[in-house]
């Protein structure tokens, strides 16, 4: 039975959310927009303490598998990942960057969660209910290597004197990667190969935990927008990690890509979720703009004939349409994830479209507001610089669409490059 | 409980109206497009599925009970077959929606079950006119009180199957707000003109009506004595445009995507170019989520949301520019071929820019 109503848990935790996002984000989206690299401390210490007295059901993608177990119980469809598309609306509602420091598991622990053992999970992610906030990180871009993963160069040798594996390479664009090694008891999850010759059959990841020899930052980048959020580059140099740190089977068979598609696999989970994070920032922005435009007299005539409106209505029609459309798509793609149902391609749509929106209603509305726009008096100008990410990190746009396409077409890759 | 799943019940009806519009509407569109007509048992054999019979309540002799979301899923697999013939098709629930969704009880007993008891008849509705900036909520249309009777004046255009008619509602604009009038066939004052000529749904056929002191029985007044709200019947169009201009897009949308992965150029499918597979992938994306913005919408009136008619306003702006982006790329990945009558995708593009007019023309 088709429904749209809001699960009466989610709406009860969005509702703690958006009083978090209102007081402890808002009021302090400027000043982290303003000083690049300061961390957020008291929301991520607030969020610490606020997430682990809810018992961990949080942001983290990698609680997911607990919270399911709960719901069997309680004889009700899951909605984890739902819940999650939700909390993480609100919270990049609130601010898309200081978001991004929201501690607990992220993309590093999806990784895990997807393809680690049960031994694994259970090392990697429970740090993240200690007494202090702890993060992550996921490291696959490398300066040469961005969509194009299967140009990975970093490489993974094993020792088999200490079974260790050893280490080698750059990577880039880590998002927290600063807070995930030097400033908690993190990890990084990082992409590399065990046997270059094989081409993406090769690829494994690997977690790298924070102060492991070898593993240094090395760089901090500045950005257009989500500045409060460290974008770092990590150095591996003969970087040593126990045996058991390998995610998947260290077996490279010929002609399977398994590893690589563990990574695919793990962002048909976390691309609904990056999606769901241009939708907070793109609802912001269309609450904004009507708003301000309700401060000077104007109220859109919803109902009317296209032809009898004005062009600042026609615009925030549009805006309207495309929000609540793209958030339609996440809440779809999540919804599936819940039900186990195979959704690479609607958590592409989702992806493609939501970082597609979030860029044209963000230039939208600084155009709209005119001089109100582009001042940094409102958060609208950030706003503009901040929606861009989505339409570049977890897959380009246009990377999405390829993934679309190959599934609507039914084409490997070898037949759409 | 967010599902996007649609009941047992739902699936068969869905199932029935695909196998209908697959195999009766769409081998029919090409020649009713072109000779300007409909087969009268192709639209009696797509009345049979029940698709509006199903939506009303057994009490005025139907079989189930309304809901826009069941309308909406219907309409849009039917419109996948042919515009046009889904028109005629769910013509009656012009006529017998407006009656369950505003009449009062003795109306809906008095006027629903001879419709939906009955093999399909031209039951319909008037509502545009020939003006450019058009607003059901101010017609030009009046109607004024004499006696016990209302007078009505003013001019109708887009009127599917006028001349035909056995009843016609029509609306007009009584104390400020638009009222719908129940006029039996024969009420004099009535005069059809023309049949109009369109660039699409050519198939369809559409009048202009005069009203010339049409004289309408105050218990005709939809509502009875205190009239009616509007809104549920333009919610109720919005949303059945909407849905229907997702079906159309779907056509265009696979069908070149099929023609795309079959054509050869440069030695690959024309697929396997990223310019049409980005094309291709942006249409299937774009239907998607205008579809899921119906089907909220739908589920917004069924379950009576005070943002209901908000939502199919915007479900339907979406659709009208989505079904023209679809079809427009459709027509463009066929290149001079989809410019060519022996294929559908130029009939749809036609079709497809009457959403944003066709106000008043589908109900679910």
């Amino acid at each position: 039975m088709i429904d749209f109503d809001m699960p009466k848990p989610i709406a009860d935790m969005r509702y703690l959310i958006e009083t978090v996002a209102e007081n402890m984000m808002r009021p302090v989206s400027r000043y982290f927009d303003e000083h690049e690299h300061e961390i957020p401390w008291d929301y991520i210490n607030f969020m610490h303490t606020a997430l682990s007295a809810q018992g961990g059901a949080s942001t983290s993608m990698a609680t997911d598998g607990a919270a399911d177990e709960k719901e069997e119980k309680e004889k009700r469809p899951p909605f984890g990942y739902q819940r999650l598309a939700t909390i993480v609306e609100m919270l990049s509602w609130g601010d898309a960057g200081i978001y991004l420091c929201t501690p607990g598991g992220m993309l590093g622990s999806a990784a895990v969660a997807a393809a680690g053992t049960d031994e694994q999970k259970k090392k990697f992610l429970t740090r993240f209910q200690g007494e202090k906030p702890v993060f992550d990180g996921m490291a696959m871009t490398e300066p040469q290597a961005g969509s194009d993963t299967s140009a990975i160069r970093a490489t993974a040798v094993l020792d088999e004197a200490t079974n260790e594996w050893i280490l080698n390479g750059e990577k880039i664009f880590v998002t927290a990667g600063h807070k995930a090694l030097l400033d908690s008891d993190g990890f990084v999850v990082i992409w590399a190969s065990i046997d270059p010759s094989a081409g993406r059959a090769g690829m494994r990841s690997f977690v790298v935990e924070a102060g492991t020899p070898g593993c240094t930052v090395t760089k901090m980048e500045h950005k257009l927008g989500i500045r409060a959020s460290d974008t770092v580059s990590i150095l591996l140099q003969d970087c040593r990690v126990p045996y058991e740190n390998i995610l998947g089977s260290p077996e490279v068979k010929q002609k399977t890509t398994k590893g690589f598609k563990g990574a695919m696999a793990t962002f048909d989970a976390t691309r609904p979720l990056v999606a769901a994070q241009a939708i907070g920032l793109a609802r912001a922005t269309v609450e904004m703009v009507k708003e301000e435009l309700e401060k000077q007299g104007v109220t859109i005539r919803y109902g009317l004939p296209r032809q009898k409106l004005t062009s600042v209505e026609r615009d925030v029609i549009d805006m309207e349409i495309m929000l609540r459309s793209a958030w339609l798509l996440v809440l779809k793609a999540v919804w599936m994830a819940d039900n186990r149902i195979h959704n690479p391609k609607e958590a592409s749509m989702s992806k493609v479209r939501a970082g597609d929106i979030v860029v044209k209603i963000t230039q939208k509305a600084v155009e709209i507001l005119g001089p109100l726009g582009y001042t940094r008096e409102l958060l609208l100008e950030k706003w503009f610089r901040d929606a861009k990410i989505s339409d570049l990190y977890e897959g380009t746009g246009q990377i999405n669409l390829l993934v679309v396409a190959r599934n609507i077409l039914g084409y490997r890759g070898s037949e759409l490059r | 409980m967010y599902s996007f799943e649609p009941s047992d019940e739902q699936k068969m009806l869905i199932d029935a109206v695909k196998r209908y519009a697959d195999s009766d509407l769409r081998e029919a569109a090409r020649e009713a497009d072109e000779e300007t007509r409909l087969p009268p048992e192709l639209i009696e054999k797509g009345w049979e599925l029940g698709v509006l019979q199903a939506s009303i309540p057994e009490d005025y002799g139907g079989f189930g009970e309304y809901s826009a979301l069941t309308g909406v899923l219907a309409a849009e697999d039917m419109a996948w077959g042919d515009l046009a013939g889904t028109m005629a098709v769910m013509l009656p629930g012009l006529y017998v929606l407006p009656i369950f969704l505003a009449g009062s009880e003795e109306q809906k007993k008095e006027f629903i079950p001879e419709v939906i008891e009955a093999e399909w008849k031209p039951f319909t509705a008037a509502l545009m006119e020939a003006d450019y900036d058009f607003d059901p909520n101010e017609l030009e249309t009046v109607a004024e009180e004499n006696g016990d009777a209302y007078v009505l004046n003013g001019e109708k255009t887009y009127v599917p199957y006028a001349e035909a008619a056995e009843g016609m509602i029509v609306y007009a604009r009584l104390n400020g707000s638009t009222q719908g009038f129940i006029v039996p066939k024969g009420t004099e004052g009535m005069e059809v003109g023309e049949r109009q000529k369109f660039l699409g749904v050519n198939a369809l056929p559409m009048y202009t009506v005069k009203l010339e002191n049409l004289h309408v029985p105050k218990a005709n007044r939809l509502g009875g004595e205190e009239g009616h709200e509007f809104s549920p019947i333009t919610d109720s169009t919005w949303v059945a445009l909407a849905s229907m201009a997702c079906g159309v897009s779907k056509a265009a949308y696979e069908y070149s995507r099929d023609y795309a992965k079959d054509r050869e150029v440069f030695g690959v499918k024309v697929a396997q170019k990223q310019a049409i597979a980005f094309m291709l992938a942006e249409m299937a994306t774009e239907i998607e989520a205008i579809r899921l913005l119906v089907w909220e919408a739908a589920w917004m009136i069924d379950n009576g949301k005070k943002e209901a008619s908000k939502s199919a306003y915007l479900a339907l702006t979406g659709a009208a520019d989505m079904v023209m982006m679809v079809t427009d790329r459709a027509v463009q990945i066929l290149g001079g071929h989809g410019y060519i009558r022996e294929h559908p995708v130029e009939m749809w593009m036609r079709n497809g820019r009457g959403f944003s007019t066709f106000m008043g023309l589908a109900m679910v």
